[in-house]
């Protein structure tokens, strides 16, 4: 599937050029530009603190931007938030619902805020497909963390927004639980809806359509997710075999290697120079209980590469 | 690790806890501002033996006497003439309207009856819903009279200033003949009691939503500030009305406490009451950014709605600028309706001038409130 290749006329769902927030001296998101096509899954990843959390909240009008401007579902990010805000299902990192309401009372107040009609209906439809009808009259406190984020997801699907967007929705959460998100996640993007999710697990990264990588408020690069490591250009090896703790102490002190990261049973050697890298693990090629391979470079190597780049910059 | 206790962990806490005293500006703040308060409200705005009460004056006699004797009472300071009506009625329409604390009605031929020998009545009337307030000046009346009038003795009449005192002084206690405290203290309470709780109620009706987070969740939501606001004010009206019914059924069981006027006409204010306390706890809300910081600013408003309001001491007793003080103060006029209500049976004709204030308070507050209301998270 090219999600790209038939969304392309469309209009983009989130259009946004320059946006800026500063604190005080900090400068939290630097210029950011973000183009999000209709019925994408858009993955943000970023380091903690990188301002995946103040984008985020910056499109939905949470925060006013500093600088920028842009549309979100056709209106302006600044001047219309309160258009925007009827069509955007927002799910906070941490759980904002209210603690001491049950889990209907819940859902019947989101459903009154935005005004929905057949409101008993709709919420008696999410209850039961979120499978919490027989526990209706539990306080939400109660619940536990992977229910609490199903039921905080449910809560902002509430209103069929045409956009979602889920700020670390899975972190904390059982791998099950993640999994079943993740393949809500893709049923709605099937349905249309476009989803802007922030997250920090790689295998959640590959499930995006596209992503855009974010360090101290800049954003890196972006692209669809399967050209991300190819457009970096990093070279990587895998090695196995015994021995790997010392390996990878006398590769990371060698020239030419990037870095040097642990991966089950083997180890990912990095650099982005193609020919320093082999000269550099050259001594221990005809080792022979270690067995080479050169792999393409994942998203991880990527973004571990990007980084050191930027602390450089940075510095 | 020690397991015993140790002076180290104690220690650590302790530097802990300044620390984070020290980070809390508005903690800090009270605990330097509460203590300024109120020491000046006691000691300069708070006077027990209230002075310069308005009253009116209606001296049908216009002889050097009854001057006298006007004078007398002036520069007692006891009492500040601030009209002088022709009619009684007009004077007791003041009364009721709670403008003036004493009448004083000087009869004709007042100065050829004492010249006589007569002992002529000298008619004072005083709004005795608060004893407190009157006491003082009544118990002064003989004595002031007295010495007004022994100038003019000594002048011509000499003779007369020995015997039985000149003037015969009739004294009118109006609304609460026996002086009865709790009459004064009761609807006053109310007004306390109401500003304490519904204030609160409110003022920590945004911050915990802060605290606990769930503001985010709020604000992503398409709702308008006037929409949360009346949406969080509403409610507490009704736990202000079982309030009030609470409170006044209390102080007719126990205190006998009379209910001359109208109860639609109570209703009513004591509505625009709430609605204006449970507008400041709001505001307050909008302000702070923990609830105990709103708590700590409510506190800071009761002070002086407790002490200025003419709850616990005289309004009219003291000072100028504690008085203007006092007129911003909602509590101020519900206390003066409420009294006026329930134990003079004034109607809203007499009450005009506390009732608007009250409504313009709450304009202006929701204006303030709906400004300060923060629709993002920044």
């Amino acid at each position: 599937m090219t999600p790209q290749s038939t969304r392309a006329e469309q209009t983009p769902v989130i259009d946004v050029r320059g946006l800026t927030k500063i604190y005080g001296q900090r400068t939290v998101v630097d210029h950011f530009d973000l183009l999000v096509p209709k019925g994408a899954v858009y993955g943000f990843l970023g380091p903690n603190g990188s301002g995946k959390t103040t984008t985020l909240r910056m499109i939905c009008g949470l925060l006013k931007p500093e600088g920028g401007a842009g549309t979100c579902l056709g209106w302006d990010v600044i001047e219309q938030s309160d258009r925007i805000k009827t069509q955007v299902g927002y799910m906070t990192q941490r759980f904002s619902l209210w603690e001491d309401l049950t889990i209907a009372e819940n859902l019947d107040f989101v459903a009154r805020m935005y005004g929905l009609d057949n409101r008993k209906d709709r919420v008696k439809r999410a209850l039961k497909s979120l499978g919490l009808y027989e526990r209706k009259n539990q306080l939400a406190g109660t619940l536990s963390g992977g229910w609490k984020q199903r039921l905080a997801l449910s809560a902002c699907m509430l209103h069929e927004p045409k956009l979602l967007l889920l700020d670390e929705p899975t972190a904390g959460v059982d791998p099950k639980a993640r999994r079943e998100f993740w393949e809500t996640i893709h049923d709605l993007s099937d349905q249309g809806v476009t989803i802007l999710v922030s997250t920090h697990y790689m295998d959640e990264a590959v499930q995006c359509d596209f992503i855009a990588y974010i360090a101290y408020g800049k954003k890196l690069i972006d692209g669809p997710s399967g050209e991300i490591a190819s457009k970096i250009g990093l070279s990587t090896w895998k090695v196995e075999g015994p021995g790997l703790g010392a390996l990878s102490k006398a590769l990371k002190a060698t020239p030419g290697v990037e870095q040097v990261a642990r991966f089950g049973t083997s180890l990912h050697v990095s650099g982005p120079d193609q020919i320093a890298l082999e000269a550099a693990i050259a001594p221990w090629r005809d080792h022979k209980e270690l067995v080479w391979t050169p792999i393409t470079s994942g998203l991880e190597e990527a973004f571990i590469h990007l980084m050191k780049e930027v602390k450089d910059n940075f510095a | 690790m020690k397991s015993g206790y140790s002076l180290a962990r104690i220690s650590a806490i302790l530097t802990k806890e300044f620390i984070q005293m020290r980070r809390d500006r508005m903690t800090f703040a009270m605990m330097i501002g509460i203590p300024i308060l109120q020491l000046i409200l006691f000691s300069f705005a708070i006077n027990s033996d209230p002075r310069h009460l308005p009253s009116a004056i209606i001296d049908r006699d216009h002889s050097a006497f009854s001057r006298a004797v006007v004078t007398a009472f002036a520069n007692s300071t006891y009492v500040d003439f601030v009209m002088a009506p022709q009619t009684p009625e007009e004077a007791e329409k003041a009364m009721l309207a709670g403008q003036i604390n004493f009448i004083f009605e000087i009869p004709e031929h007042f100065g050829r009856d004492i010249a006589r020998g007569g002992r002529p009545q000298m008619l004072i009337i005083a709004d005795a819903t608060d004893p407190s307030a009157a006491s003082g000046a009544l118990a002064a009346a003989g004595e002031i009279i007295n010495t007004g009038l022994a100038r003019e003795f000594s002048s011509a009449l000499a003779g007369l200033a020995t015997g039985p005192p000149p003037v015969d002084v009739v004294l009118q206690r109006r609304y609460n003949p026996a002086g009865i405290t709790q009459y004064n203290i009761i609807p006053g309470l109310l007004g306390i009691i109401l500003t304490m709780t519904m204030t609160l109620m409110t003022a920590v009706a945004l911050t915990r939503e802060t605290e606990r987070g769930t503001m985010e969740n709020l604000l992503a939501m398409p709702a308008r500030p006037l929409e949360v606001m009346i949406g969080k004010v509403l409610p507490y009206v009704l736990v202000g009305y079982i309030q009030i019914i609470v409170v006044l059924n209390a102080g007719q069981m126990l205190f006998d406490i009379p209910f001359e006027g109208s109860r639609l006409l109570f209703f009513w204010v004591s509505t625009l009451y709430i609605v204006a306390n449970l507008l400041i706890g709001f505001l307050f809300s909008t302000v702070a950014r923990t609830q105990m910081q709103a708590m700590q600013m409510m506190v800071f408003l009761l002070l002086p709605q407790i002490l200025l309001s003419g709850f616990m001491f005289p309004f009219r007793g003291m000072p100028g600028w504690a008085q203007a003080i006092g007129e911003v103060l909602p509590a101020t006029h519900y206390m003066r309706l409420v009294r006026g209500i329930m134990l003079k049976g004034s109607t809203r004709f007499d009450l005009i001038a506390d009732i608007w204030p009250l409504i313009a308070l709450i304009v202006v507050i929701s204006a303030l409130a709906l400004l300060r209301y923060r629709r993002t998270l920044d």
